[in-house]
């Protein structure tokens, strides 16, 4: 089954130009893929269409069944529930420990705290950091906090995972640990979709291999 | 990596459900810890606090001190609009027998329900011991003052009284009839305005309180960027990313009205003793009121709604321009 399909999908930006193309894929229930190009080649854009930061000029995007036309802005906060994003940049709360980092999640999905804190122990636990969860997130390495930002992704069991550059900041042992951790995901039946710049690491990993050129996706095959 | 096989998820794909009940219990709590953690952060910065709660309590108890003079004076002219009297002055002609022939006269009709001679002798006693020209009243061979009776009208309506202002006032012996009410009616109408004046002093200190909690969350909304960043992302509705927004201006709403509470209570007390000295040379019991309960809670209230209010135009404006990109 079919759970994110691009149709002919294209953004123009009002400045004339196009970040992608009549661009259209689908990604089976359960698959892994990775999305690569030059940088400026689309990539982003494409995942933040499924997060629904941004809106195609052209052509529909569908996650699960749900034409993402037709989610208003009210609907929008539950969408974002079912999907997990890792960013580069990791995004997290400098403020609060790891362990609110990762909880915050489920606090907005109105879970119960007893049963937020198995969960949080739990996702902890799989990126290996369940000894910090007291610390602050910038007392953490790179590599570190690159996982805290996983575990929040993960914590509330998404459909879908997309990370955008998951590892551009990390050296190559450190990226090879981060997608191994991503393949365990994938094999307890969530929805993987990465986007690198980072060749010779997809080569390794063997996914489905996705690759974007000036906005328009020009292979589709096994890396 | 160790995987915790009790915790482990089943399937990854399968998103779990929550039920209304639990989603309700923690709407609940989530209430009360954003009201809590905003509270407590207001303090975490307590001079920048201090200083947006002064300028808060001073827009408020500017209208709110004005108000409550406004009741006193109120109140004080009802107390005398009940006896209203008319001052007849009698033609300086006549002497005292007559003067009391014709107050006696007076007695028997049916529209006053008291008539009170003051005679010439007497009239100038009083003259010169309320007034500081009793020494140049001394000068003058014979007293100049008219005998006055003042009487009060049975009817107080105010339509009726001129009308019989006029009837006495054609009667031959008075010189002249001089109705107090008019006064009062002045007083009243110069309430009126000052009333009209502090509503809308009222109103534009009430846009003043507004303008400066939506200020002040639009600071902490700036500084929390990228918290509202990250909750958009992980699926937090707008009014989960507002609501520790509106209870900080619900907070400061309330500490500024106590704040204000303070200032005009003292203010009150720093007056009560000049209003009771006053009070006491017009012979009268006038007790000044404070707020009060019912004016300490609209105050309250009002001020709290102005906050959230405030907090409200703020987040509304501002959460829509923070997207994650």
């Amino acid at each position: 089954m079919a759970l994110i399909s691009f149709e002919n999908v294209s953004k123009r930006y009002l400045s004339g130009q196009e970040a992608l193309s009549n661009v259209s894929f689908t990604l089976r229930e359960g698959e892994m893929a990775f999305l690569t190009g030059h940088s400026g080649a689309g990539k982003s854009t494409l995942l933040r269409m499924i997060m629904l930061m941004e809106r195609p000029s052209q052509g529909q995007v569908v996650v699960g069944e749900q034409n993402l036309a037709q989610l208003g802005r009210r609907e929008l906060p539950y969408h974002r529930r079912r999907i997990g994003v890792v960013f580069q940049n990791h995004h997290l709360l400098f403020d609060r420990t790891v362990f609110e980092n990762i909880a915050l999640p489920l606090q907005i999905c109105g879970y119960e705290p007893e049963d937020a804190a198995r969960r949080v122990r739990a996702a902890l636990n799989k990126v290996g950091l369940l000894d910090k969860e007291n610390q602050s997130p910038i007392s953490l390495s790179s590599g570190e906090q690159q996982r805290v930002g996983i575990a929040r992704a993960i914590v509330h069991k998404p459909r879908v995972l997309l990370a955008d550059e998951p590892t551009g900041n990390l050296d190559p042992e450190l990226s090879e640990e981060i997608m191994k951790l991503f393949q365990q995901f994938n094999r307890v039946g969530t929805t993987v979709l990465i986007a690198s710049h980072d060749l010779s690491l997809i080569e390794r990993m063997r996914h489905r291999t996705l690759v974007l050129r000036n906005g328009r996706l020009i292979a589709d095959g096994r890396g | 990596m160790a995987v915790d096989e009790k915790n482990a998820p089943r399937r990854g794909a399968q998103q779990d459900r929550i039920d209304r009940r639990s989603r309700n219990r923690n709407w609940r709590r989530h209430h009360v810890l954003m009201a809590r953690q905003s509270w407590s952060r207001l303090f975490a910065t307590p001079l920048p606090t201090l200083i947006t709660l002064a300028v808060l309590a001073i827009a408020l108890a500017l209208p709110g001190f004005l108000l409550t003079g406004l009741k006193n004076v109120q109140q004080l002219s009802e107390g005398w609009d009940h006896e209203p009297r008319i001052s007849l002055y009698l033609s300086p002609a006549m002497d005292d027998a007559a003067a009391d022939r014709f107050s006696r006269e007076l007695l028997l009709r049916d529209d006053l329900a008291a008539v009170d001679l003051i005679s010439r002798a007497q009239g100038l006693l009083e003259f010169r011991e309320l007034s500081r020209f009793g020494n140049i009243v001394d000068l003058l061979d014979e007293n100049p003052l008219p005998a006055v009776i003042t009487v009060q009208p049975l009817d107080r309506s105010l339509v009726a009284l001129p009308v019989l202002k006029a009837k006495l006032q054609a009667l031959v012996e008075v010189d002249e009839a001089v109705l107090d009410l008019e006064w009062l009616q002045r007083l009243s109408a110069f309430v009126q305005l000052t009333q009209r004046a502090v509503l809308v002093l009222g109103l534009l200190l009430g846009l003043a309180v507004v303008l400066v909690v939506g200020n002040t969350i639009r600071l902490s909304i700036e500084s929390r960027r990228d918290e509202i960043i990250v909750a958009k992302l992980v699926g937090g509705t707008d009014a989960w990313v507002r609501r520790p927004f509106l209870y900080t201006g619900a907070w400061y709403g309330l500490l500024g009205a106590a704040l204000a509470w303070c200032l005009i209570q003292f203010s009150l007390l720093t007056l009560k003793e000049p209003v009771a000295e006053l009070a006491r040379l017009y012979l009268s019991d006038f007790e000044p009121m404070g707020l009060g309960l019912s004016g300490s809670l609209i105050l309250l209230l009002t001020s709290l709604m102005l906050g959230w209010l405030g907090a409200w135009l703020a987040v509304g404006h501002h959460l829509r321009q923070i997207e994650p990109s």
